[in-house]
Order: structure tokens, then sequence, then C-alpha cells
């Protein structure tokens, strides 16, 4: 198992180069960062002693190396667009982020597993149906057209909750947080449920259809045969055996809320890196962009090393005597 | 031998029908079948693939699958009535009263729990004992089945066993409520052949002494010939002969049960690739009139074509076929196009 999550922290690392090279690149070949930082009355020596200072003649390898470590610290550099240091502008913005993708997480996974649990035992019922039908819709709407729908009927028409903005927020150290106020909260449920919709569909799906699976399968039988209680059999025996899968796709979904936040918070002027991202593309603000890239794959990899790491806590044929080695290997 | 007539009746299986509604109308694939298991008694099922045994068997224990369904007859067991009780009356019966083994042990345990983990589970559903209480018994349980190391081997999960070690707990799992019938449908089917006696060696010493009667359905006349007391011979649907399992293999009564006996079984052949008679069962859409049996009969005369037989008593067993019947089997057929 050890040697197992070894080399799972390998490969994340060189997962995590690979996405530093494309960051590289960005920052290195995509414009001339001289050119960026400087005006236009700058001369050409000054321009040669910045590119100096700044490394920008060294071979590419040490440059990656320079760039790699410096990341590492968090110093992307300054944003060409507002002059700040990258990493306190990101920073400044992920709380807003990892808030609306954590309730958007919660609201898919605690809506979306138990209609799927629901609709993978009684199939056949009319509810389960209109479930089905209606998850329908939820997967083929792009996501923009749902947040300007919700906005419509509970902000202009219901006037029930905030359109854009996160409201007020309290700071707790570097953090800011929307959970502590009234009007904050609000703010969050249009843009979580904007957000997790897409993967509440998803989830309900999937559970549904590894449910009817698990069902038809002999050890359900064999409960049953044993007399075991409908409760014990649904939520014991099949719900667990529906977690792997489960666990994979709400990982991966995870990271895909964070990446896919682009959309809704600047549906719904959500004041968070993904808003930031779209704004560096607009100026062309490398820096920025370069480290959203790097955040993003840091989150990816995490996410999938606690998503390995949970398997084992759910699937013992993976725990046991050696077993991770044979495991793995598939 | 436990199969003596004074005993009052386990089991009664009375005229059960197993229908499926299907799209071109509606199959019966359980026709009129009637039998007793008497305490403790081992009844042998025996019959081609589809003949309904298993249907049969999961009739018994309440769990036909839908579409299927019980359309008539009745099942009582210790005299009470058990085949329209609703789903959470017949749940606490399963497990507790009547036991069941199926065919594969590979995927008869639910992989993500230790064995130890699922016999308690099912101890503490049917009896008031404490974790601690269950625990023991299926400490208890598992060294009653042989499996060696049992207290190390209790918080093992189910891949950790080899196949013939996963059916001992599958056995223990369907004893550890202490029921008085056991519904074993095709138990060693998919083991090694090397370890097909030994569990059924196992199965029939454990339900000797809890007094545990069983239903056992197999294809393995050998398995029959040494374990049951009685032995039921299913056909399309319906019981051809039933009868003392001695009787039934050296003296058997219906043709088609010749034809099954014809070789003499060896353990581990199994009947279909002994089946000496030429042709296929019918299939259920296109069961003859007259004896479902008659077009592979060699035996069969213009009675058999029209009237259908029920089981009559031929010898110390019944069988369902003209030839034992006052009346015999009618006029010979003429032989016309048959070896066409
Ligand atoms: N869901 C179903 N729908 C329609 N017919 C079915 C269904 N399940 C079983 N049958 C039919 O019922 C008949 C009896 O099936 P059963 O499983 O009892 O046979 P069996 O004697 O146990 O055979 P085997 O030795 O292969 O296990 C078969 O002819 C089968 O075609
Ligand atoms: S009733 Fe007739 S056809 Fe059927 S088994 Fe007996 S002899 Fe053969
Ligand atoms: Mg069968």
């Amino acid at each position: 198992m050890l040697a197992f999550i070894l080399r799972r922290l390998l490969q994340s690392i060189a997962v995590l180069l690979t996405v530093g090279v494309v960051a590289f690149s960005l920052f290195r070949y995509v414009g001339d960062p001289i050119n960026a930082m400087v005006g236009q009355d700058t001369s050409m020596e000054e321009r040669e002693t910045l590119r100096e200072k700044l490394g920008l003649n060294d071979p590419a390898p040490l440059q990656f190396l320079n760039f790699i470590v410096n990341a590492a610290q968090g110093k992307f550099g300054l944003s060409y667009r507002t002059s700040e240091p990258v990493g306190r502008l990101i920073l400044e913005r992920v709380p807003a982020t990892l808030e609306l993708s954590f309730c958007a997480a919660v609201f898919a996974l605690f809506v979306g597993v138990p209609m799927g649990v629901y609709t993978g035992l009684y199939p056949r019922h009319w509810s389960s149906r209109l479930f089905q039908a209606v998850s329908l819709i939820g997967i083929s709407l792009p996501t923009f057209l749902i947040g300007i729908l919700l906005i419509l009927v509970f902000a202009v028409w219901l006037r029930l909750l905030p359109s854009f903005g996160r409201g007020e927020t309290v700071q707790i150290g570097w953090w800011t947080t929307n959970f502590l106020t009234w009007s904050g909260l609000k703010a969050l449920i249009l843009p979580s449920i904007t957000l997790g919709l897409f993967q509440l569909t998803l989830l309900m799906r999937l559970v549904r259809s590894e449910m009817l699976e698990v069902m038809r399968t002999e050890y359900i039988k064999f409960a049953r045969a044993r007399g075991l209680t409908n409760r014990a059999i649904n939520f014991g025996h099949a719900l667990k055996n529906t977690l792997v899968p489960v666990i994979t796709v709400t990982g991966l979904q995870l990271g895909a809320l964070i990446a896919f936040a682009i959309v809704t918070e600047t549906v719904f002027a959500w004041p968070g890196v993904g808003q930031l991202f779209i704004q560096s593309v607009q100026f062309s603000d490398i820096p920025v962009m370069a480290a959203y890239l790097l955040l993003i794959g840091l989150l990816f990899v995490l996410i999938n090393l606690t998503v390995d790491l949970l398997y084992f806590v759910v699937d013992p044929r993976l725990r046991s005597q050696g077993g991770s080695a044979r495991v793995a290997g598939h | 031998m436990a199969s003596q007539t004074n005993n009052p009746p386990l089991l009664e299986v009375k005229n059960l029908r197993v229908e499926f509604p299907t799209r071109r109308g509606t199959l019966l694939a359980v026709d009129d079948v009637s039998f007793d298991i008497a305490p403790g008694e081992v009844l042998g099922v025996v019959g081609e693939s589809g003949a309904g045994k298993s249907l049969t068997g999961n009739a018994i224990i309440g769990l036909l699958e839908p579409p299927g369904r019980i359309a008539g007859g009745e099942i009582r067991l210790e005299g009470r009535r058990i085949d329209n009780l609703p789903y959470e009356e017949m749940r606490k019966i399963r497990g507790a009263r009547i036991g069941a083994i199926f065919q594969d042990p590979l995927t008869s345990l639910n992989p993500l729990y230790s064995v130890g983990r699922q016999l308690v589970e099912t101890i503490q559903t049917h009896l008031p004992l404490s974790a601690a209480e269950a625990r023991t018994r299926a400490l208890d349980l598992l060294k009653e089945v042989g499996i060696p190391g049992a207290e190390s081997r209790i918080d093992h999960y189910p891949h950790q066993f080899s196949g013939g070690m996963r059916q001992r707990v599958v056995i223990a799992l369907a004893l550890c409520a202490g029921p008085r019938l056991i519904v074993a449908d095709e138990p060693t089917t998919a083991l090694d052949v090397s370890i097909q006696a030994q569990i059924i060696a196992l199965l029939k010493r454990l339900c000797r002494e809890h007094g545990t009667a069983v239903m056992l359905v197999t294809h393995d006349m050998g398995v029959i010939a040494e374990t049951a007391d009685r032995v039921a011979v299913m056909y399309a649907g319906r019981i051809a002969e039933i009868g003392p399992v001695r009787d039934v293999v050296k003296h058997a009564k219906h043709p088609y049960t010749k034809g099954l006996m014809g070789s003499i079984p060896s353990l581990g052949v199994r009947t279909e690739r002994l089946t000496q008679i030429d042709g296929a069962m019918p299939r259920l859409t296109e069961i003859p009139t007259g004896c479902a049996f008659n077009p592979r009969c060699t035996e069969r005369g213009q009675r058999c074509l029209v009237e259908r037989p029920d089981l009559m008593a031929a010898g110390t067993s019944r069988a369902a076929c003209w030839l034992h019947d006052r009346g015999g089997v009618g006029a010979p057929i003429v032989k016309e196009m048959v070896d066409a």
C-alpha cells in the first residue's frame, strides 16, 4: 500500500511538472514579458538590462527551474494588468471560488446521491421516471442558461435572492467567508445551484445505474435469502458497493467544479479566481493565467490523491496483503 | 432415513404454479407441482436445464424474480401458509426458518464486508443476541463448517478465501440462525470437481447434526444417490417421478427417469451429459398436449398424445406416466415418418 501511495505521489509530481511546462511556455513564449512590463519610451539598453536582471537570457531549462522554484513559493511575479503580485491577487479570490465550489458539491452530493438511490431502487415508479426526465434537461442545458433562468425567476420575478456578487463577507485572517452573514449565505444559493446542477444529475444517473446493477448481483439476492432488512440491504450492502465509482466521479467532478466555476462566476459576477482568469485572458495577463493553470493543476492532483486514498478505505480488496500491487496494476 | 410418513411434513408444496406474463401470453414455468419434505429429510431435485427446479426453490423462499409470480397452489412451512405472506413477514422467515444456498460462492458474499460481519449481521437480524454473543456464535459456525484458523479468519474478506472456503462460509451463513429447511440450488456446480464432494459431505453432515431438512437441486446423480433420502425428477415444469432415492435410481418408473439413469452415474457426472434420450425438453411455449414427454418417449401410446398423466402410485414411488395406470398408454402409435 505504501508503494502504491509513493507511486501515486510520483505520478502527481510528474503531472504538476507537465502543467508547469505549459504554464512556463505561456510565460516565456506567448508575447514578450518585457514589452508588457515597460512603457513605450524605454530604451533598448534599459530593456536589455531588465532582461538580464529578470534572467530572461538564461538557458531555458535554468529559467524553467527558476520558474518552478518561484512557483512553489507562490511567487508568480506581477500582474501585467494591475501590477499587483499575482500570488496575492489569486489568494484574495481563492476563498470565493472554493466556497462556491464546496456548496455546489455538497448540493450535488446530498441531493444527487439520494435521488440516484431512490430511482435505482424503484426504477418503475412514476417519480423515478420524472427524476430521470428532469435530469436529462439538467444534463443538456448549458450552465450559463441555467444561471440566467434562475436569475430571471428568483432575482427578477420573485425578488427573493441576489443575482450577483458575494453579498457581505467576513474576514478571517486572509480568508473571506460567505458563511457568517445572512446576505452572504443568500448570495451563495443561486450560483451553487447553477454550478452544482450538472454534477447533481451526473451523480444521480451514475448512482442509479450502479444501484440497478448491484441490485441484480448474487450477493444482494443472497442477502435477501438471509432475511436481512431492506434498509440493511439497500443502504448497507447495495449503496456501499456503488461507492467506488461515486467517489471517482465526485473527485473528478470536484476538480471540474472549480475549473468550470469560470462560467458561473461570470454569470453571477462572483469575485472568484474564474472571473479573474477571464479578465486576465482579455488583457493577456500571462502571469495570472500561468498561476491559475498551476493552481487548477495542483487542485486536480490533490483531489485525485484523496480519491485514491478513499478507495482503500472503501474496498478491502485493495487493502489486504500485497493486494495493492496486484490491483494497482490494472 | 427420515422419510417415514408418520412425521408431519415440514414443508408442503401443493399444486404450485409459477408463471411469467410475457407479451405473447403467459408462460407456465412450474405447472402443478406438489411434494412434501419431512423434518430432517434431504429431497434431491433433478432434471434438465429449464425444468423449473430453481423457480420451485425460489418460490419456496419467496424470492421469485418479477415478473415471475406464484399463480396457484400453496406452500406451507410447519403447517403455516407462507406463499401469500407480506414481504416483511416472509423476510423474517427467510434466514431464520428457511435458509438458502446458491450456485456461486464467489458472488454470494458481499465483497466489501468481512465474513464475520456478514455472519453477525445475519445472526442479529434473527436472534436476540448481543454483538459479542453473535460473534461467538459466528466463530463457532466457522469452526463447524471447517474453516481452519477461524479466530483469525473471521475478520477476513471474501476475496481472501478460496472458492471452497467461501462456499463453507455461505453454508455457515445459511445455517447461522438455525433454519429448519435449506434450499440448496446447485451448491457445488461452480466449484472445482475435487472440492464438490467435500462440500456436499459437509452440508449433509451439518444438516443431519442440526436436524435441518434440505431441498437439494443438482445435476449430479452421484450426489443425489449419496445424499438424498428421496428424489424428485422434474420435466418441463412438472414432477415426472418422485420416490425414495434407491428405488428411483435403481428401479425408475418413468421412462424419462429410466433414460436419466440409463448409464450408471458416477460422482461428478452431470445429467446433461449422460442424457441418453433423443431430442430435447420442449420449450415452455411448445409443450405438447398429453404427456409432455411423449415426443421423446419410446413407450408412448395413443393415450399419451391426448391425456396428461398426473403423479400416480408406481411401486414405492409415484410417477406421472400412463404405464402405471390401469388403463395403460392406449393403442400403439404406428411409426411413419419418425425416422426421417
Ligand atoms: N424471467 C423469466 N422470464 C421468462 N421465462 C423464464 C424466466 N426465468 C425463468 N424462465 C423459464 O422458466 C423455466 C424454468 O427455469 P428454472 O430456472 O427453474 O430452470 P432450472 O430447472 O433451474 O434449470 P437450470 O438447471 O438451468 O438451473 C425455464 O424454461 C426458463 O426459460
Ligand atoms: S405417459 Fe406415455 S408418453 Fe408419457 S412417459 Fe408415460 S409412456 Fe411415455
Ligand atoms: Mg436452476
